[in-house]
């Protein structure tokens, strides 16, 4: 609202009635924490810096226990000595680390061929293609599946058919949570390869199976190492689906030469498990031993895996 | 509105010109899903000539070129009515074999495409393909010879294909493409993401080549259809009805295209490019 | 049109008649065959992941079948579980389950929106630049990617929380938390003892400080899939909020989290679904007890726990028993995981519209 000055108005009415601004309180323009707005925006700020600091604080916890509790025990014996029995003292858990390679090595070979060749589907099949979306929604529900149910059917499908415990039966265990993973990450890392890329091989007139054995699968390999990587980790600190299919087993895996899979067979996992509850000192210092070797063993995986995903951004 | 011009008709063409044309491309509709995007395109690609296709983005001219070698059959709602007859044979048909098709229709894409691997075995890729039981080593000289790479990368056959700038990969992707001799060589946009003396090799190149290879090439660089082609097809945009539906005004010897074009629609589109 | 995955069966001997161009060959028969049983080899593993999925609850369902026949509803809704009576029913593991899992959702829930509105604001890289600043520090190449490092390693700590397997988590809650909060928690009993939480002692394990670790355990979840949403609110929209004089705080509850509501609240449905389904950090933690209580320091157990502590030992008329509890769990979660993806599969197509 502006003053006609050359109105000719005689009067002049004071400046304050005229400009509806002009009572504004510049002093209010000034940072200041009394005004409950600013305050409570620092508060706010404030509490979700703790809480976020809190968030860590197991994290940091739980590596200082692993360290100081895990690390007395370490050395050599705990890779060439088997578990202890109640009382005992020493001992070591060399067959639950070969027990966990080997199974997580299992399961790796079944669940990664399963889930690349089921990529490469997917990569591969049209747009509106009612298997492929059957298939993405399969994997997308097997994310979130409860580790102990992937037990149960592995103990349902192989253990009552071969009549025992067996590390075969808790690799299929173990691979029913790796492969959705797997099968997920490695379609996205067949898509990634640029279409040019893939145009370039159709132009040259060379089949869909060419396409993906001379072209696509080549250049996808850093993604899909990486999710494999993942699914590892995950699998390789899983518990609960070896409880009642793999078992545990307090001797070596190997005897008279060959190596037995067919056999109840000792896991870091179920090690810990079994330890954790007992009143036994001895015990007790090997399940932390054991927790910081397995830790140790899932965070490698994960940081290879980290290191492959951002070697290929590189491209 | 606009109509389309006579085609040159075969049947008064004389004997000669019509075995001498290796792919006879006749489009009558095209349709991508709901989109019509070409119509009445009858062009003839005779043997050991650079056809050029000119005409403003948007007509369909590279649409047009991937008939030719079956690359439309990627596009989701592809539909199309007429015939391309190469040598005779509608390639086309229900019993051909598309991946056929293209190893005896070569092509090189607007973007360089090398792949993810050595420069040897990029240029070898077509010989593995084709089962080559030969001296690959030789082919894959020869092929980088004849497009002008040979002597930049000879030390380095073994550095990834990637390695290179844009214009050598381009010329790789070329090597690549007449390393198994296929008899048609298709070109979209060959030159359109490279510098301009980039640019001038790969068109010295392509003159070259006409020697052995017929060559189809889609270009937005009227200067550069002057220099190379040998024939010009123009295509133009039809927006009756809404759309905007590609199709052939004009074709004939590039002089006359550009000096004395017969339809209206031609010369006001190359005297805008030219003023 | 013909798609890549189809490839004619006829040699493509139909061109070669008038060819012999070059080096050029169609493709061979072995190429063709090769091509057609690799496809269908990639089509097979497809449909048996597919059919996995149907397999598994089939297989649960019919070894299930026989105990469901023989015990019912009442399964569901007695309270004893005793091998030697064979009288059988989990309502206190369906009550542990829903209880432990909502506990821990609501704790990491909080925490973890927490951090994930921390990291989306950027808070640490900003008060990082704000002490270089002060130092004079900010723009010097040895100190100018701290900011964004910082942040990148913080991210990298909170999804190293997931990394640590439930096990080892398991062994912490038992030589850590439980010590840590029994004072406190049998304070709280003596002091508070006629509130129902605080109902009973703890003398050990206990629903407390299970839910405490498995609160810790769905954090890095929440946290991550908040803070896509979060950073996916456009930053448009914000600017709106900013331009007309909203504070950092108000922009944030005003604008950013109600814009992300759809994909946190996914976030919160998965991480339900993940509670349910957690065995070791429960089985080692919760107390194994067959009770009904609301007192957080009672003992109790859960479905994934029953399951553990049972299978190994179980007699086959155990087993079906045991079967029909994985049947109820497996139902529970494939209810809730199905519905939170479809949750976040919405939220996303939600905010399309608004970039």
């Amino acid at each position: 609202m502006l003053v006609d000055e050359g109105s000719g108005a005689h009067e002049r009415p004071s400046a304050q009635a005229l400009d509806p601004f002009a009572g504004i309180d510049l002093q209010a323009l000034e940072k200041s924490l009394l005004r409950p707005r600013s305050l409570f925006n620092a508060a706010a700020s404030g509490l979700v810096s703790l809480m976020t600091c809190l968030a860590l604080v197991p994290l940091f916890s739980v590596i200082w226990m692993l360290l100081s509790h895990g690390g007395k025990r370490l050395s050599l014996t705990l890779f060439t000595e088997l578990p202890p029995a109640p009382l005992e003292a020493g001992g070591g858990f060399g067959n639950a680390i070969l027990g966990t390679l080997l199974i997580v090595g299992l399961a790796t070979l079944i669940a990664l061929p399963f889930g690349v060749l089921t990529a490469v589907f997917l990569s591969q099949a049209e747009h509106d293609n009612r298997l492929a979306q059957g298939v993405r929604f399969a994997a997308k529900v097997l994310t979130g599946f409860p580790s102990i149910l992937a037990g149960v059917f592995a103990y349902g499908s192989v253990v009552l058919l071969t009549g025992g415990f067996s590390a075969v039966a808790g690799a299929i265990a173990l691979s029913i949570l790796m492969l959705p993973t797997i099968t997920l990450t490695s379609e996205d890392a067949i898509r990634m390869v640029p279409a040019k890329m893939h145009e370039a091989a159709v132009g040259m007139g060379a089949t869909p199976t060419q396409t993906v054995w001379t072209v696509l699968l080549p250049t996808a390999v850093p993604g899909i190492a990486t999710g494999a990587m993942l699914a590892i980790a995950r699998a390789a600190g899983e518990t609960a689906p070896l409880l009642f299919t793999a078992l545990f087993s307090n001797y070596w895996l190997a005897s008279h030469g060959h190596i037995d899979v067919m056999r109840p067979t000792a896991s870091l996992a179920v090690l810990i498990y079994n330890f954790a509850g007992v009143p036994f000192d001895n015990q007790l210092e090997l399940a932390w031993a054991a927790a910081l070797v397995l830790v140790l063993l899932v965070l490698t995986t994960n940081i290879i895996g980290q290191v492959l995903s951002s070697r290929r951004l590189e491209h | 509105m606009q109509q389309a011009s006579e085609p040159v008709s075969l049947a008064s063409a004389p004997i000669q010109q019509r075995s001498d044309m290796v792919i006879d491309c006749n489009i009558q509709e095209l349709h991508y899903g709901n989109f019509h995007a070409v119509r009445d395109t009858h062009i003839p690609i005779q043997k050991r000539t650079i056809t050029a296709f000119i005409g403003p983005s948007g007509c369909g001219k590279s649409t047009v070129l991937r008939c030719l070698n079956r690359m439309n059959d990627l596009v989701r709602g592809f539909r199309f009515k007429g015939y391309v007859r190469y040598r005779g044979k509608d390639i086309y048909d229900r019993s051909i074999d598309p991946v056929a098709v293209r190893r005896y229709i070569g092509m090189v894409f607007q973007q360089p495409n090398p792949f993810a691997m050595t420069i040897y075995n990029n240029v070898a890729f077509g010989l593995r393909l084709n089962g080559y039981a030969g001296n690959r080593a030789e082919r894959v000289e020869d092929a980088l010879r004849r497009a002008a790479l040979w002597d930049e990368v000879k030390d380095k056959l073994n550095k990834s294909g990637l390695s290179l700038s844009g214009g050598q990969q381009q010329r790789l992707c070329i090597a690549r493409a007449i390393a198994t001799e296929p008899e048609v060589l298709l070109m979209d946009e060959p030159c359109s993401a490279l510098d301009p003396i980039a640019t001038r090799k790969i068109e010295e190149l392509m003159l070259e080549l006409k020697e052995r290879y017929t060559i189809a090439i889609v270009t937005h660089n009227l200067q550069q259809a002057a220099r190379v082609a040998d024939k010009t097809g123009f295509l133009y945009v039809d927006t009756a009805k809404g759309g905007r539906t590609g199709y052939l005004v004009e074709f004939g010897d590039t002089q006359e295209i550009f000096r004395s074009p017969r339809e209206k629609a031609t010369q006001q589109y190359i005297s805008g490019e030219f003023s | 049109m013909a798609s890549p995955l189809r490839v004619s069966t006829v040699p493509g001997g139909a061109l070669e008649d008038a060819l012999s161009t070059g080096l050029a060959r169609p493709p061979s028969m072995r190429q063709r065959l090769v091509n057609k049983t690799f496809l269908t080899v990639c089509q097979s593993f497809a449909w048996l992941m597919a059919l996995l999925v149907a397999a598994i609850v089939l297989q649960i369902a019919v070894q299930a079948t026989p105990a469901v026949k023989q015990y019912g509803v009442d399964f569901l809704t007695g309270t004893t579980w005793d091998a030697n009576t064979k009288q059988y029913s989990i309502l206190p593991e369906i009550w542990g389950t829903l209880y432990s899992s909502v506990l821990a959702l609501m704790l990491g829930s909080a925490f973890g929106i927490a951090a994930a509105v921390f990291l989306a604001e950027g808070f640490l890289a900003q008060a990082i630049f704000v002490t270089l600043r002060a130092l004079k520090l900010q723009y010097k190449p040895l100190w100018q990617r701290l900011p964004d490092r910082a942040e990148h390693a913080l991210r990298n700590l909170i999804e190293l929380l997931a990394a640590i397997p439930s096990v080892v988590y398991g062994l912490w809650g038992i030589f850590v938390v439980i010590p840590a909060i029994r004072p406190l928690c049998n304070q709280l009993n003596e002091d508070f003892g006629w509130i129902s939480f605080f109902a009973t002692p703890l003398s050990g394990p206990g629903m407390l400080p299970a839910v405490i670790v498995l609160s810790i355990m769905l954090l890095p979840t929440i946290t991550a899939l908040s803070r896509d949403a979060l950073t996916s609110v456009p930053s448009k929209l914000r600017m709106a909020a900013y331009g007309m004089g909203a504070t950092r705080w108000e922009t944030i509850l005003a604008v950013s989290v109600p814009t992300a509501a759809r994909g946190i609240f996914g976030a919160i449905v998965i991480a339900f679904g993940r509670a349910l389904g957690e065995t070791m950090a429960l089985a080692m933690l919760v107390g194994n007890a067959n009770r009904i209580s609301v007192s957080l320091f009672s003992p109790a157990n859960t479905l994934a726990a029953l399951l553990a502590n049972s299978f190994p030992e179980a007699g086959p008329k155990e087993v079906g028993v045991l079967m029909y509890a994985a049947l109820v769990l497996l139902a529970i979660t494939m209810l809730v995981n199905v519905f939170g993806s479809l949750l976040l599969t919405r939220a996303s197509r939600h905010l399309e519209g608004a970039r």
